[in-house]
């Protein structure tokens, strides 16, 4: 069984982000790009499957600009056997980068695809239910937990009431939810290892998608922002304080 | 041109999601009809019919449409979208799951958890976890969008709109429903509730978590938490507030033992009030907080228990 997992170079989940002064996006210049951490999980995920003898195979794919190969390096360098490079420079959408996906899953064919449940830059959420749609395939979005077995999957879902079991039938499309397990940092034997592992490289055009965005971004701006306020020196003082502000029942 | 919000249910109840919905679309294109589909959701779809601002039902009743799973609510939703400008659901994590893929076979790019609409074709919605705000405009073709309900009033009630029973394809047989364990609570819920009191990994066990419920119970405040208390298995998956779990806005948010990670911060910061207790006075929670307590959580909640008590709250 075959597994592919979409990974995505982002900013930094640690990093604070600047909007830029003319309002035409954040900075990213000299700023931390990481394997968005969803995508993290979903690489542990199939590696974690593989070496449970599940899996037999684990590809990673990456949509990006040429420094999106340190992202599939990284992927590698977790366990997964060998990287696809889509060499696309500006924003891609996410129904673009489903299509491109779909190319890709069409020619591969894997019994399952795992991804993160939204990249932390865009804050999108819709990939890999764009991706299982295209593919007329099932999905468990949001996954807490995983069970192979033979020709389904039993997914556990963090629903906003509670967990949601699902059982869905491969090929099929899982999104990952921070839950699912906790992803290992890559050991400097895996990291040299990696470094032979193959990363293919092709575009969009080779898929004959069309990354044109079509939704159009008229600005990016700050949001309005909190002040600190003040601080209290007693319980019974806060207390105080927020009948003042007319928030106490 | 007509736009057609999801409606958010459990099969009895209409959720005030819906309601938020209804505000956004009819911002965007009116009038607003309504597809509740479920098992056994007639009176939610009377329910849907009562919000003003809306011109029709319609109601898709079939067992497999029960838990509003993903396949078989793309098909549905296809086989009703002619005609309408614009698709709209609340953010939830029941629209998240389907919507995209009603997009995706629309071949539209999808607009995810608006917070505004600044025209029928642009909108504003967060990005990089709420600390930039991206205004977009989708100009051809239909528009699909998800909602932050948080972000909108509630449509009123008093309107008496027509309900209309529409033709359920067959089920895709993709998936099925295997079970669920859903938190049960006597408190509001943690998206609507007036007063939420959050809890972090400064409560140190799920056993001291139980320190915030009389406070709760007193205030008829709901509980959340931040991830690392939800990771640590202090309190289930669906009380994380944050970038990637629940945003909640309610008059007051009182943070306990949270640092205010911008992650966290992305699900609370636009709340009315924001207190926060925290031993640290470094804790980035404080630059956000109009009303910070410096304490040991430990001495400050049971304190804070008694002088409620004192002041009559029960
Ligand atoms: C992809 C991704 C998504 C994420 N999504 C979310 C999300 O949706 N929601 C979210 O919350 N986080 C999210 N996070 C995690 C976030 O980055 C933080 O790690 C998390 O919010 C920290 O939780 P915390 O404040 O409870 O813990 P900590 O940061 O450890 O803070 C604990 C606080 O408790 C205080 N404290 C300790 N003991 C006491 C005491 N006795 N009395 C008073 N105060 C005390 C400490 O001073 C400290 O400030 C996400 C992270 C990633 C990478």
């Amino acid at each position: 069984m075959k597994v592919l997992v979409p990974v995505k170079r982002v900013i930094d989940y640690n990093v604070k982000v600047r909007v830029k002064a003319d309002q035409s996006g954040v900075d990213l210049a000299n700023v931390k790009m990481s394997m968005n951490p969803f995508d993290e999980i979903a690489v542990e995920e199939a590696v974690r499957l593989k070496e449970k003898g599940k899996v037999t195979e684990v590809v990673a794919v990456s949509i990006g600009p040429q420094q999106a190969s340190e992202t599939l390096r990284t992927a590698l360098a977790m366990g997964a056997d060998r990287g696809l490079l889509v060499k696309a420079d500006g924003p891609v959408e996410p129904l673009a980068v489903a299509k491109i996906l779909k190319a890709i899953v069409d020619a591969e064919k894997p019994d399952l695809v795992i991804a993160g449940k939204q990249a932390i830059d865009d804050d999108s959420n819709q990939v890999g239910q764009m991706l299982a749609a295209l593919l007329g395939w099932g999905q468990g979005t949001f996954a807490h937990s995983l069970e192979l077995d033979g020709a389904s999957a039993k997914i556990a879902r963090e629903i906003d009431g509670g967990l949601q079991t699902v059982t869905v039938k491969l090929p099929a499309v899982m999104t990952t939810d921070l839950r699912l397990n906790q992803p290992r940092y890559a050991s400097l034997p895996n990291i040299m290892k990696a470094k032979k592992k193959p990363i293919a490289e092709k575009t969009p055009a080779d898929y004959g998608v069309d990354t044109a965005p079509r939704l159009k971004v008229l600005k990016v701006s700050e949001p309005p922002r909190r002040g600190a306020g003040v601080k209290v020196a007693s319980v019974a003082e806060l207390l105080d304080r927020l009948k003042d502000a007319g928030v106490m029942p | 041109m007509t736009s057609l919000v999801i409606a958010e249910h459990d099969n009895a109840l209409l959720k005030d999601a819906t309601h938020k919905t209804v505000t956004a679309a009819a911002a965007i294109s009116s009038p607003v009809h309504v597809l509740v589909a479920g098992k056994g959701c007639a009176a939610v779809a009377q329910a849907a019919a009562k919000i003003a601002g809306v011109e029709k039902v319609l109601l898709a009743d079939a067992p497999y449409l029960e838990k509003m799973l993903a396949e078989p609510m793309e098909a549905l939703i296809l086989s009703v979208a002619d005609g309408y400008e614009a698709i709209l659901a609340p953010a939830t994590t029941t629209g998240k799951n389907y919507l995209p893929r009603v997009a995706a076979k629309l071949d539209v790019p999808q607009v995810s958890e608006i917070l505004k609409v600044v025209s029928p074709d642009t909108f504003e919605r967060p990005i990089y976890a709420g600390n930039a705000i991206e205004t977009v405009q989708a100009s051809a073709g239909k528009k699909v969008i998800t909602v932050r309900t948080t972000a909108f009033a509630a449509a009123a009630e008093g309107a008496s709109a027509a309900v209309e029973s529409v033709t359920v394809p067959p089920d895709p047989g993709l998936s099925g429903f295997a079970g669920e364990e859903l938190s049960k609570s006597e408190r509001p819920e943690l998206t609507s509730a007036k007063i939420v009191i959050s809890g972090g990994r400064g409560l140190g066990s799920a056993e001291n978590f139980h320190l915030l419920d009389s406070i709760a119970d007193k205030l008829h405040a709901a509980v959340g938490a931040s991830r690392a208390a939800v990771d640590a298995g202090y309190v289930p998956n669906d009380y994380q507030v944050g970038q990637t779990g629940k945003v909640v806005a309610p008059d007051l948010y009182l943070a306990v033992g949270i640092s205010g990670a911008i992650q966290h911060l992305a699900g609370m910061k636009d709340s009315r009030v924001i207190a926060a207790i925290n031993k640290d006075e470094e804790a980035p929670i404080f630059q956000v907080a109009d009303y910070g307590l410096v304490a040991d959580l430990f001495k400050a909640l049971p304190e804070l228990d008694e002088e409620l008590a004192r002041r009559g709250y029960k």
